[in-house]
């Protein structure tokens, strides 16, 4: 098995680090620096950061974020929310990042997927879906941060995101996000047996049993925890020391 | 204390910002060039890249710089290639058809395997982190740029194709993924070639590139 990528997931408003349950009701929670940098400190293996309002004037924010993050840290940094065009691409690249989440725009122009990937190469277009259940190993495609019906069906929609050129999947469950109640590991498990691609599961993660239930029964490839971080409830040393205990291979960091 | 001089090759492809960005951090002076001319003056070249195999050698002939990094080769200064930047410096790839390299280093650029050894499919492309390993017990890291590096030190990877020097002499690093022997590293005198990205590595990536830019005589 290679090593399971622990990503912090930082939902962004204005410049505020923010929470929410199921993607609503948010919370502010800090500066988003200086979580980065205590994440990144602690040897975290990405940041991905979402704005969640993405709106052009709240753009303008993250990628000031963004732009003091890799001043000086140094592992990938991936931004989402609100890229709509390969020019918004072009300027979170440009302010620092490494990788692209793209979701609503790409749900209502599927060929943004071809163009971000065949310019700037798929190792930097993340297909970002947010999932809801709508029946039995059955989940629909949202946008608008979970807001928006799509009527498209996730698992097909993540295999065409792959033969489109994503580079990967940021899958997103809109019943767990934020509950701390587990991951959707079937949804996981849907998508990520039925793409070539990595997947990162996110939303639900509670406790270390979540985690590596998501490894093990899903087949997650990446995991993003964002709560339990922020809140200090596990720490990242926590998560990969509990990780080893349990026989998953995740990025050594002592050697 | 003068700083090094490092010039970054842009030749139109991909994100350089973090490449440039890492090395500044290190302290090196970095001249960001899409000019031929700036190869033959450069102290230490480096060749970044992301993508297409093809779509980086058209690149970089549209730009006019297959020659001039051949000739500079030869002079013994510090050469990097990251990523794709490394498996450029081979001297043929297999991706979308067979494609013609700078023949820098012996060997050839090939898919990584889609399954593990066991027979089990795995992800392509492989990313993420993944441990450095002396290719024999005896590789010596010593006064190259993976000095000060403990084997089983993770690094950052993201790519689908793999480099396969012809001689074992060539090869720095490996990593395992699944059991697929990857080349993460490679070296023939002063040229170098990392599969990783240490602009992405955390403080391990950092030590390489400070080891590239200080301890390779000039």
């Amino acid at each position: 098995m290679s090593s399971i990528r622990i990503i912090a997931r930082l939902d962004v408003k204005g410049s505020n680090l923010i929470k929410g349950i199921h993607l609503e009701g948010l919370r502010k929670i800090g500066n988003p620096n200086v979580f980065a940098r205590g994440y990144y400190d602690q040897g975290i293996d990405e940041i991905i950061y979402m704005d969640i309002v993405a709106s052009l004037y709240e753009r303008n924010n993250l990628l000031n974020i963004v732009r003091q993050t890799t001043e000086d840290i140094f592992i990938p940094i991936t931004v989402g929310g609100g890229i709509r065009s390969v020019e918004d691409v072009r300027e979170a690249l440009r302010a620092g990042a490494d990788k692209v989440a793209v979701n609503t725009a790409a749900i209502k122009r599927p060929g943004l997927i071809q163009d971000i990937s065949s310019k700037f190469g798929s190792q930097c277009m993340v297909l970002s879906i947010e999932a809801k259940r709508i029946g039995d190993r059955k989940w629909e495609a949202y946008c608008d941060n979970g807001r928006e019906k799509t009527g498209v069906d996730v698992v097909e929609w993540a295999r065409e995101g792959c033969r489109l050129g994503a580079g990967e999947i940021l899958l997103t469950s809109v019943d767990r996000e934020g509950t701390r109640k587990g991951f959707d590991c079937e949804l996981v498990r849907e998508v990520s047996t039925g793409v070539m691609i990595p997947v990162i599961a996110s939303g639900g993660m509670g406790g270390f049993s979540d985690f590596a239930e998501v490894v093990e029964s899903g087949h997650a490839d990446a995991v993003a925890v964002a709560s339990v971080f922020h809140y200090g409830e596990i720490t990242v040393m926590d998560l990969r020391r509990e990780a080893i205990s349990r026989g998953i291979k995740v990025r050594n960091v002592e050697a | 204390m003068k700083r090094p001089q490092v010039t970054v090759i842009d030749y139109g492809i991909g994100n350089l910002l973090s490449v440039c960005r890492a090395f500044e951090h290190c302290g090196a002076e970095v001249l960001l060039t899409t000019s031929p001319s700036d190869v033959d003056k450069a102290d230490r070249l480096v060749l970044p890249g992301v993508g297409a195999f093809s779509n980086g050698m058209e690149g970089l002939s549209a730009g006019g710089f297959p020659e001039p990094i051949r000739k500079y080769s030869r002079t013994g200064r510090p050469f990097l290639g990251i990523c794709l930047g490394m498996q450029m410096m081979l001297e043929a790839s297999e991706e979308f058809g067979v494609h013609e390299g700078l023949g820098l280093i012996p060997g050839n650029v090939v898919a990584i395997p889609p399954t593990a050894t066991d027979g089990k499919p795995h992800k392509i492309p492989h990313i993420g982190w993944n441990d450095l390993l002396p290719p024999t017990p005896g590789t010596d890291w010593n006064e190259t740029i993976l000095a000060g590096v403990s084997p089983g030190t993770a690094v950052y990877f993201v790519h689908s194709f793999a480099a396969v020097p012809a001689s074992p002499e060539h090869r720095l690093a490996d990593c395992d993924y699944d059991g697929r022997v990857i080349s993460a590293a490679v070296k023939c005198g002063n040229l170098y070639g990392c599969q990783f990205h240490p602009e992405k590595s955390g403080e391990a990536g950092l030590r390489i590139i400070i080891n590239f830019i200080t301890i390779l005589n000039l």
